[in-house]
């Protein structure tokens, strides 16, 4: 996994001074080798936290296929409502004066657990009114039946959060400790936030492979995603599987969504759109269905845009700047897919009888 | 089976409220407001396509009857407007649409007089292209409408106008500042403000010359407005001799760390962002966290109380150009703040104030065609191209052969704290007035 980590950032570090070498007289108002040494560590920081955010939403999108085999375009929306839970918590208790007095990691803790409880519940609603009913038909029914929900939640969030704070984007109060910037160098430093950000998303990771591997639910779960009907056979309650499964696909979702929150401090009911589609991407680069490869396909999507993002417009002096970030992203994306057709870590998965 | 298609038709309608709810959402005007105006005169007359899913929304719709003694009746006039309602910029939308609700309260009687009926309908183009073109398609079938007060964004008004044009539906702009916007010569668009091709150039001179910067950063939202007032805004300043660090286009809403990256290693004196300030807002506060101390400046898109909202105390030492001052800048407006404040119960937004003068010139236009029978279209677009010296609340309006008023004003104003309630507090650094630029 950090192996992952460290080879993709030391190959696009490489590729980047290669290049910066070449292109080194394109630029004549600075020196351009020496612009790409000073801002590639923070560039290279910034990309694994901003990656991180991607894998985590990633391992819901993952859960989910794992056990159904079909993708939760929803899940982008139940990331967002974490998003909104987190902070309306913390606006809550910033207009009830209270926020000051409590320690900071407490408040991280609460509202990761509120973020994840709703979350959680609303992925399981989503899954019991548009998705169960769905389950016998074809694959493309309950792929439409999600992107209904996706939009009908993005309105209802708007809708709710119009009438109730007449407006929709929503800001996270400034918590100081949250704040803090570390200082390596001078050209170096991160904030607390994407600390928080990645050991999260290592411990949600950490705990959902253990639960997967080594508990006797994580057991059925396989069970389930292996053969249904075997499953049930077997004495697996198949329905209450998949509930759990979204369940806790969706608290994943809304761990991230807290988080993300918290590192980019203005949410509104669009915000779940491209960082789930980012991390749906980043789930097929890993191999879909494999935890460990949404993980990874999160992460080194993450590094892939913001080296693109950060050094396109150095290198062609501002001829593609960073709103090409993402074609570079995603034809990396089809690269691999092309010579390797289940994603960085993922095994062909067997047609389901 | 039955109970399979009896769930998919579930689902249709599960999608389809989905799709409704933004109308049903009057995100930025509490429906709350609307009895207190007048539910007693309500005409019966919601002509407008029924179909229309961007139709603004009931309950903003209440408080438009106005007056309208039922003495004769030579039929109904009625002023559309269109801006965004919902969106992330519905707070500017919202300022034009309560612009010219007052206008056509306070200002309709000569019409009343002369036995029309006057009607206001806002419509919502969700600051989207493709939903004001819809909209404009369905305005122009009704008869009644005679101008339209908008749009807010320069890529929504141009599309529009097209299907304006087409009717000779007159459209006056409170807010629209992209050149190409009367630049086509159409005799039926006009705008009461300033534009970018000024507007970018003299917010490059106002950082040269006052704020004494030598280098820049420019920044764009790749929008038809953004885009286009930052490549004025780099043409001038390459022209001052300003050294151009970068020049760069991103839509990016959360995370702005790639880009600012590359930022903080050129350390410019200046960033110039070329948006709106939903973007702002959260590219400054990260910029201040990112340890970024550059001035930020931008156009009149960063003028609104929550882009202090979004960025917090980062908004401080950000300047902004812009062609609408905050009401109270105009010696001419204190009346309307004071109605303004009374009737909606908040400040007037920044383009209130120009939304409320576009409506009052068109009125006055329609009345002076009105004397005898209801006017054409055609008649109302060229009653109001001719105006002349228009005393509005801020400023007098002559429209020249385009549509441009013939002067128009500019402001640049300083974000002196980061509390949206001390907003229209700003300070003013300079004021210019600047005729349009020659078209060749």
């Amino acid at each position: 996994m950090l192996l992952y980590v460290a080879g993709t950032v030391f190959i696009l570090s490489a590729l980047v001074l290669i290049l910066g070498f070449i292109f080194r007289d394109i630029r004549t108002d600075f020196n351009l080798l020496e612009r790409v040494w000073l801002i590639l560590p923070q560039v290279a920081v910034d990309g694994i936290s901003a990656g991180f955010v991607y894998a985590m939403i990633a391992l819901g999108y993952t859960m989910v296929y794992g056990v159904l085999e079909f993708i939760n375009f929803a899940h982008s929306e139940i990331f967002m409502v974490g998003a909104f839970i987190g902070a309306e918590v913390l606006l809550i208790m910033n207009s009830a004066g209270v926020l000051g007095a409590v320690h900071p990691l407490i408040l991280l803790l609460l509202i990761l657990l509120f973020g994840m409880l709703g979350s959680g519940g609303l992925a399981v609603t989503v899954e019991r009114i548009a998705y169960r009913p769905l389950r016998g038909a074809p694959r493309l029914v309950p792929l439409i039946s999600a992107i209904g929900v996706s939009l009908f939640l993005q309105d209802a969030v708007r809708f709710f959060e119009g009438i109730w704070r007449n407006e929709f984007y929503l800001t996270y109060p400034t918590i100081k400790f949250f704040e803090q910037r570390i200082i390596l160098s001078s050209t170096i430093d991160f904030s607390v936030k994407s600390i928080i950000v990645i050991l999260g998303a290592i411990l949600m990771l950490v705990i959902l492979n253990y639960f997967v591997n080594a508990t006797k639910i994580g057991t059925a779960i396989r069970a389930v995603a292996q053969d249904r009907a075997t499953a049930s056979l077997m004495g697996i309650d198949v329905n209450q599987i998949i509930v759990l499964t979204f369940f806790i696909g969706g608290a994943m979702g809304g761990a991230a969504g807290v988080l993300f929150g918290l590192q980019y401090n203005t949410i509104n009911p669009f915000t779940g759109f491209i960082p789930g589609l980012k991390a749906f991407t980043a789930a097929v680069l890993g191999g879909i269905g494999n935890i460990s490869g949404a993980m990874l396909g999160g992460i080194v999507l993450g590094i892939m845009e913001a080296y693109g993002a950060s050094y396109l417009s150095i290198f062609t002096s501002g001829a593609f700047g960073a709103e090409y970030k993402d074609i570079l992203a995603f034809s990396i994306l089809i690269i691999i897919l092309i010579f390797r057709p289940a994603g960085l870590l993922g095994q062909v998965v067997r047609e389901k009888a | 089976m039955k109970a399979k298609i009896l769930f998919v038709v579930l689902l249709v309608a599960l999608i389809a409220t989905a799709c409704a709810a933004p109308t049903a959402a009057p995100t930025a005007a509490p429906p709350t407001k609307a009895p207190a105006a007048a539910p007693t005169t309500a005409p019966a007359a919601p002509t407008a396509a029924p179909a229309a899913a961007t139709k603004a929304p009931e309950p903003t719709k209440a408080p438009a009857p106005t007056t309208a003694p039922a003495a004769t009746s030579k039929g109904t006039i009625k002023i559309a407007s269109q801006s965004p309602l919902s969106g992330d910029q519905a707070s500017l939308g919202e300022g034009i649409k309560l612009g010219t609700q007052l206008a056509v309260e306070q200002l309709s009687k000569p019409l009343v007089d002369l036995g029309y009926k006057v009607e206001y309908v806002p419509f919502d183009d969700q600051a989207k292209p493709d939903v004001g073109v819809a909209n404009a398609k369905n305005l122009v079938t009704d008869p009644d409408i005679m101008v339209v007060i908008g749009h807010l964004n320069s890529g929504v008004a141009i599309p529009s106008s097209e299907v304006y044009k087409d009717t000779d539906l007159a459209m006056v702009s409170p807010a629209n500042t992209n050149p190409n916007v009367t630049d086509r010569g159409y005799a039926t668009v006009n705008r009461v403000c300033g534009r970018d091709d000024v507007q970018g150039p003299s917010g490059a001179e106002f950082a040269a010359k006052e704020l004494k910067v030598k280098s820049v950063y420019i920044l764009h939202d790749k929008t038809t407005y953004g885009q286009g007032v930052a490549e004025f805004f780099r043409d001038t300043a390459k022209t001052l001799g300003l050294n151009i660090l970068g020049f760069e286009g991103t839509e990016e809403k959360a995370n702005f760390d790639p880009i600012l990256t590359p930022i903080k290693a050129a350390n410019p004196d200046l960033i110039y962002f070329g948006g709106l300030y939903p973007q702002a807002g959260p590219l400054i506060k990260q910029a201040r966290a990112k340890g970024i101390n550059s001035i930020l400046l931008g156009p009149d898109g960063l003028d609104s109380s929550d882009f202090a909202k979004l960025a917090g105390d980062a908004a401080v030492n950000t300047y902004y150009t812009s062609v609408a001052a905050p009401a109270a800048a105009f010696p001419d407006a204190a009346q309307f703040i004071k109605d303004f404040k009374a009737k909606f119960n908040k400040d007037p937004q920044p383009f209130a104030a120009h939304a409320y003068d576009s409506a009052a010139i068109a009125l006055k236009a329609i009345a002076a065609v009105a004397k005898d029978a209801k006017p054409t279209r055609k008649a109302v677009s060229a009653a109001i191209r001719a105006t002349k010296d228009f005393k509005g609340i801020t400023g007098v309006y002559t429209f020249n052969k385009n549509g441009d008023p013939t002067i128009a004003k500019y402001f640049f104003i300083k974000v002196t704290s980061g509390d949206p309630a001390k907003w229209d507090a700003n300070p003013i650094a300079k004021t210019l007035e600047i005729a349009p630029p020659e078209k060749k």
